[in-house]
């Protein structure tokens, strides 16, 4: 069973009859806009299932007002749903008692902040140590922890600093270390890196993903940027007004967009980072001189091997034998989204 | 014309009838004098303990060598402020120039400040708890705002008198006084510095599985602080303003000699006084903002 699963979540923002009504056009198939409009509710959330495995990273992707916000709150429910069940490793999240809420969020989950949400008035080591602090863990024993995740995220010597004295990536990179420190199994990533500068971001979604390679932790990570969440991501939910659009893994997003909305988004992706050989591929043909790539290489790290070779590049699984070939006009035909079909 | 118009009404619609006259006034006295005869013990104990603290407070300054205060006060400003010598300095001048004016002023000036001080830490010690109330209780906020309203913009006078009643002539009514009109900025602030803790950073706190408690303690309460200081200056500065009014019910201070100095024409001698408050004032101002802004820096926002 997967670890994190939530079945047919609305949620609806208003109160009163009001709510009432809203939520009965909701669960009848009205959309957003006309809820809004008939009875002054905002519909967040409508029919919201999905399911997150243990140790992937789950990306919701979605512009602002798409509900993808509100989405990740409710798994650590700092926003209770309208209706809907929400279970993490098989307990239901809305049954527990303010005691065992909050033995939830000290143990098992922890959030990363869009705008970072430091505490300006402690320093560094104190900000990284307050879900310890919460606990109750001695602050000796606190400061070694600190440390260790200060250390990691590259800040030593500004253990003793003040969040306004670090820059926008510093700051943020407090805030993963402050999420790790109390080792939880799930990390909720409110568009982290949103705020940063590009190159910043990059580095960051690189350190997540070398971090992410140790840890081994359930990441939901939200963002609005389909690169990010093509990168980053081993499932995309694509929400759009409270809607999920689309669940899958970001080459069949990429490949086979289930609706006009996520086609639009897809069209200005870099095919070449999330495409696969095995996408792509034709039969295997008879010719034995051509490299080898194996078949889970994205397009633009076949291109050196291709612009080198004349014979089709030949496409090995995970045992080493040929299950395909890709000729250079395959994959030009691959990177440029001209007759590609899964 | 007039009469004209006064002919188009009956009578009871142009002159206010007698008897439409509700007993506000019979129903006040009734219930003062029930307070004075039914719990009169109650506000004596309470009186002797805040009596108590109040002399305590004004014989250690008194008694305190004066160069001891001027350079305790000193000190305090210099520290709080954050090491700053112009500050320091002006602070300095002030209480000096105290002194300076009439050498009686130095004792006077340590009542009053007494009278304050004993008013304040009342004022922060009930306010700052109910600031915090009402910020987590739209309802209870609802209630206690008009209340503070009605605090502000009541002539003094009118529970100096029942104070005087329950408390007796002095220094106790005054604080109680003093207490009422100089409350409201405090209550006020601390609402006001705990509703405007960015709300991304109290879900932080949530988030991480803080209680309650832990949120408040560790969290809202010192990112409110620069404005919870606001506040305390705030009241520091109408309990100042209180001094004078408090002096006609027989607090001695420098009030008195405002008083004095008017009942005897001696417009020298008020003036004198007003000046010894006016320079406490400052002091009192410059540190309670020191105080506060050592908390504005320490989040970068200053």
């Amino acid at each position: 069973m997967a670890l994190i699963e939530v079945r047919n979540v609305y949620k609806i923002f208003g109160t009163g009859r009001a709510l009432d009504t809203a939520l009965d056009m909701a669960q009848t198939g009205a959309e957003k806009n006309d809820v809004l409009v008939e009875t002054g509710c905002t519909l967040g959330l409508k029919d919201v299932s999905l399911s997150v495995e243990r140790g992937e990273i789950f990306v919701v992707m979605g512009l602002s007002g798409s509900g993808k916000s509100t989405l990740i709150r409710h798994i650590n429910r700092l926003i209770d749903p309208t209706t809907g069940q929400i279970l993490v490793d098989g307990r239901d999240v809305l049954e527990f008692s303010t005691e065992e809420l909050l033995a939830f969020r000290r143990g098992a989950v922890s959030m990363v902040f869009q705008r970072f949400a430091l505490f300006p008035h402690l320093t560094v080591i104190e900000n990284v140590g307050y879900g310890l602090e919460v606990q109750g863990v001695e602050p000796a024993e606190r400061r070694r922890r600190a440390m260790r995740w200060i250390e990691d995220v590259g800040l030593i010597g500004y253990e003793n600093a003040y969040p306004a004295q670090l820059s926008g990536g510093m700051q943020q990179r407090v805030g993963l270390s402050r999420a790790l420190c109390t080792d939880p199994e799930i990390l909720l990533m409110d568009e982290p890196f949103s705020a940063l500068d590009p190159l910043i971001r990059k580095q960051m979604q690189e350190h997540l993903i070398a971090l992410q390679r140790d840890l081994k932790k359930t990441i939901v990570f939200i963002t609005h940027d389909l690169d990010e969440a093509l990168k980053l991501g081993d499932d995309v939910a694509i929400l759009k007004d409270g809607v999920i659009d689309q669940i899958g893994g970001p080459e069949e997003i990429l490949l086979n967009p289930a609706t006009e909305y996520v086609r639009e988004f897809v069209r200005d992706v870099k095919r070449g980072r999330v495409v696969t050989a095995a996408s792509i591929m034709t039969p295997p043909k008879g010719d034995a001189n051509g490299p080898t790539v194996s078949y889970d290489t994205v397009l633009q790290d076949m291109l050196p091997k291709c612009i080198d070779s004349d014979a089709p590049l030949r496409v090995v699984d995970e045992a080493g034998a040929v299950v395909g070939a890709v000729s250079r006009r395959t994959l030009l035909r691959g990177l440029a989204d001209h007759g590609v079909k899964k | 014309m007039m009469n004209f118009i006064r002919g188009l009404f009956p009578e009871w619609a142009v002159e206010w009838p007698k008897n439409l006259n509700l007993p506000l006034n019979k129903w006040t006295n009734d219930f003062v004098e029930w307070l004075v005869t039914e719990y009169g013990v109650i506000f004596e104990t309470a009186s002797d303990a805040i009596l108590v603290v109040l002399v305590g407070m004004e014989r250690f300054l008194r008694d305190l060598p004066w160069v001891v205060v001027f350079l305790g006060v000193g000190a305090l400003t210099f520290f709080s402020s954050g090491r700053k010598w112009g500050l320091t300095a002006l602070v300095a001048a002030c209480m000096f120039f105290i002194g300076l004016t009439d050498p009686r002023l130095w004792d006077l000036s340590m009542m009053t400040l007494s009278v304050m001080l004993v008013s304040t830490l009342i004022c922060i010690g009930v306010g700052v708890p109910v600031g915090i109330a009402i910020s987590r209780n739209d309802r209870m906020r609802d209630m206690v705002l008009p209340a503070l309203d009605l605090m502000q913009t009541m002539p003094s006078f009118v529970y100096l008198i029942p104070a005087i009643m329950l408390f007796g002539l002095g220094a106790v009514p005054a604080v109680f006084a003093t207490v009422i009109y100089a409350i409201p900025p405090v209550i006020r602030l601390t609402d006001l510095g705990i509703r405007l803790v960015d709300e991304d950073i109290v879900e932080a706190s949530d988030a991480m599985g803080a209680s309650k408690r832990q949120k408040l303690i560790r969290v809202q309460i010192p990112m409110a602080l620069p404005n919870i200081m606001q506040g305390v200056n705030q009241t520091t500065m109408m309990a100042l303003a209180m001094v004078v009014i408090a002096s006609m019910i027989g607090t001695r201070g420098l009030g008195t000699e405002v008083l004095i100095g008017l009942q005897q024409l001696n417009v020298g001698r008020a003036l004198e006084a007003g000046v010894a408050i006016v320079l406490l004032a400052i002091v009192m101002d410059r540190v309670t903002q020191a105080y506060g802004g050592r908390f504005i820096r320490m989040d970068g926002r200053g």
